[in-house]
């Protein structure tokens, strides 16, 4: 059953349920921060339209930087003019920022604390045609190891836009996962959003497992959870927007009920959303537990739907995975 | 800036002496770090933190302050110096350099010692920073700001396209109030860096990406205070000032020696330098004598 304290979109399941590419939301929350604090700065390195920092530019062209196919200097540039009291966000695409310019990152950012907010864009596989090389599903992985580091993976526009208006005036660095392709919406403007909360969105009756989902797949959670409990599987389904900090009492509160966990996410099996769970529940609450996402591989060409069911991402892999996980003893 | 007096140049110089036995100090009681970049920054920072920059050491976070930013951040020991000699922090506390639980961390680290700009060490990121930091001052103040950033880098981390980068963004937004000076030493820890990665047309590269360059004897305090005064008189550029200095200057044993690039000196070599230097290479008698 949807939770309706999340107050959802009711037209969730619908066949014609509204399509929105999540970084939409990030455009949309530049602009608005942008209006409401004179410090906010942009910058993009040669992505202004497709990151959707084109509002903010096109509004307010004297706080926009362009600053050209160079991402390790928009890692440094950013720190810079967060010394000088701005709060820069810097947009590209998630390969190369924070793909290409991690120690920037880590060193003129986090080590500084400066708060910078990373945005990147055109995450997972779901970035499609353009293939392995721009396909970044290591990205959770290299900004949740650093201190300080806050990791938001939204699953629609809205809360794109919500992520972005709170990181604005979150002191502290903050990383963005952002996808290309038009995806469902899924909140409305009332789901309560903040910074290190997770919120169950869907929870059945006598629930056997907890689907822990990020990103645009937290669809697919919720429509794998509807047909599991069709056919009398229970489960509760989170999204997890922000993967660090986690939100330790939401997740095992639901494991505590479920016992079993199955973990979904657009990213390597290996260092992310999945590996941020098993982490605290060696510790808190040993439990079983799937992995949906790409096990060690590279991305390829295809649509977003092709590659998801290729990669066992899609409702029928985690459909498949919420079996398995319940089979074990 | 005051005018440069022949007394104020002779001040500044016995600073840069100053600066060198604490180096000497330093490195000694610590046991690791390097030697020859910072024996050979000494005039530079000398004539910086004496001289040329707008700050007030007892108000560290004051906001109309010049911004130093220190990319080459394995030097830091002529920067400690410099800073502790200025009175941002006592002199006695240089000797915690590279110590557990010190304030004068192996690499600069801005929250052990808040007084510091940035914190660096990886080579090639202070420019970018520096470059973000004029970019900020100039959305806030307009192109007529007097508040000057200064990046002091090696040459060796010229071969970074890091540096590359944010020299293309500082030329084209014309970056007149970002002062870079370059420590052109000519060694870098695998040899000189003709040998390792050829810098030359040196200054070539940067006028190509629209600064002002200046060429300078980076032991001379008078040019060096010069350039100063001259970057801060192109309007429509940024300013570079490629300061060619000896690496180890001060101590005859160490100079042009890149093997004195990452090493410290041990306690005959720490004694033999210090007697050098208080006695000005043998021109005066040292008070330890």
């Amino acid at each position: 059953m949807i939770n309706s304290n999340a107050k959802l979109n009711t037209k969730l399941f619908d066949a014609d349920v509204e399509q929105v590419p999540i970084r939409k939301g990030f455009g949309e929350g530049l602009l608005a921060v942008g209006e409401a604090d004179q410090n906010i700065v942009g910058l993009c390195a040669d992505l202004t339209e497709s990151t959707q920092m084109i509002f903010f530019k096109e509004k307010f062209p004297e706080r926009f930087i362009e600053i050209g196919v160079a991402e390790q200097n928009l890692a440094g540039v950013a720190s810079g003019m967060a010394a000088m009291g701005k709060i820069p966000f810097v947009s590209s695409y998630a390969m190369f920022s924070p793909g290409r310019n991690w120690e920037q990152i880590r060193t003129t950012i986090c080590y500084n604390n400066q708060p910078v907010k990373i945005v990147g864009s055109h995450a997972g596989v779901s970035v499609g045609p353009d293939g392995g090389t721009h396909q970044a599903i290591e990205d959770i992985a290299i900004m949740r190891v650093i201190p300080r580091m806050v990791v938001i993976s939204p699953c629609d526009s809205i809360e794109a836009k919500k992520a972005t208006i709170a990181a604005a005036k979150n002191n502290t660095p903050v990383y963005i996962r952002l996808a290309r392709e038009k995806t469902p919406v899924i909140t409305t403007i009332d789901t309560p959003f903040e910074i290190g909360k997770a919120q169950v969105f869907f929870e059945s009756e006598k629930p056997r497992v907890t689907i822990i989902a990020t990103g645009a797949l937290v669809y697919k959670a919720l429509t794998a959870a509807k047909k599991l409990d069709g056919e009398g599987v229970g489960s509760i389904v989170i999204n997890l927007a922000t993967i660090k900090p986690l939100d330790e009492k939401t997740i095992l509160d639901a494991v505590l009920k479920t016992g079993k966990v199955v973990t979904v996410e657009e990213h390597q099996v290996a260092g992310g959303l999945g590996s941020a769970i098993a982490e605290l529940l060696a510790q808190r609450h040993p439990a079983h537990q799937e992995f949906v996402g790409v096990k060690d591989q590279f991305g390829q060409t295809g649509t977003m739907e092709e590659l998801w069911e290729h990669f066992n991402m899609g409702e029928q892999g985690i459909i498949d995975a919420v079996k398995k996980v319940i089979a074990r003893m | 800036m005051d005018t440069l007096t022949e007394d104020k140049i002779k001040a500044l110089e016995l600073k840069a002496n100053d600066i060198r036995e604490s180096i000497i100090d330093m490195l000694l009681e610590a046991k690791s770090g390097h030697t020859a970049g910072p024996l050979g920054m000494a005039d530079i920072f000398a004539t910086l933190y004496f001289h040329a920059l707008r700050h007030d050491p007892k108000h560290p976070d004051w906001k109309d302050r010049d911004r130093v930013v220190l990319s080459n951040g394995h030097i830091c020991p002529v920067l400690y110096a410099a800073m502790a000699h200025a009175g941002y922090f006592p002199v006695e506390e240089l000797k915690t350099l590279r110590k557990f639980g010190s304030r004068l961390q192996g690499h600069p680290h801005r929250e052990w010692l808040p007084s510091l700009e940035t914190s660096s060490g990886p080579l090639a990121s202070g420019l970018a920073q520096a470059v973000g930091m004029a970019l900020a001052e100039n959305i806030d103040a307009g192109r007529t700001s007097q508040k000057y950033i200064y990046c002091l880098m090696s040459d060796g981390e010229q071969e970074s396209g890091a540096i590359w980068e944010a020299g293309m963004l500082a030329g084209k937004n014309r970056l007149h109030n970002l002062i870079g000076i370059i420590d052109r030493n000519n060694i870098q820890i695998d040899g000189f860096t003709e040998d390792v990665m050829p810098l030359e047309p040196f200054v070539d590269k940067w006028r190509a990406w629209n600064w002002h360059v200046i060429e300078i004897d980076g032991h001379n305090v008078r040019d060096i205070s010069d350039a100063i005064h001259q970057a801060k008189a192109v309007f429509e550029k940024p300013s570079m000032i490629i300061a060619h200095t000896i690496p180890g200057k001060g101590v005859k044993e160490f100079e042009r020696k890149y093997e004195w690039h990452g090493k410290p000196p041990n306690k005959e070599e720490a004694k033999m330098a210090l007697d050098e230097l208080r006695t000005l290479g043998g021109k005066i008698m040292s008070e330890h004598q």
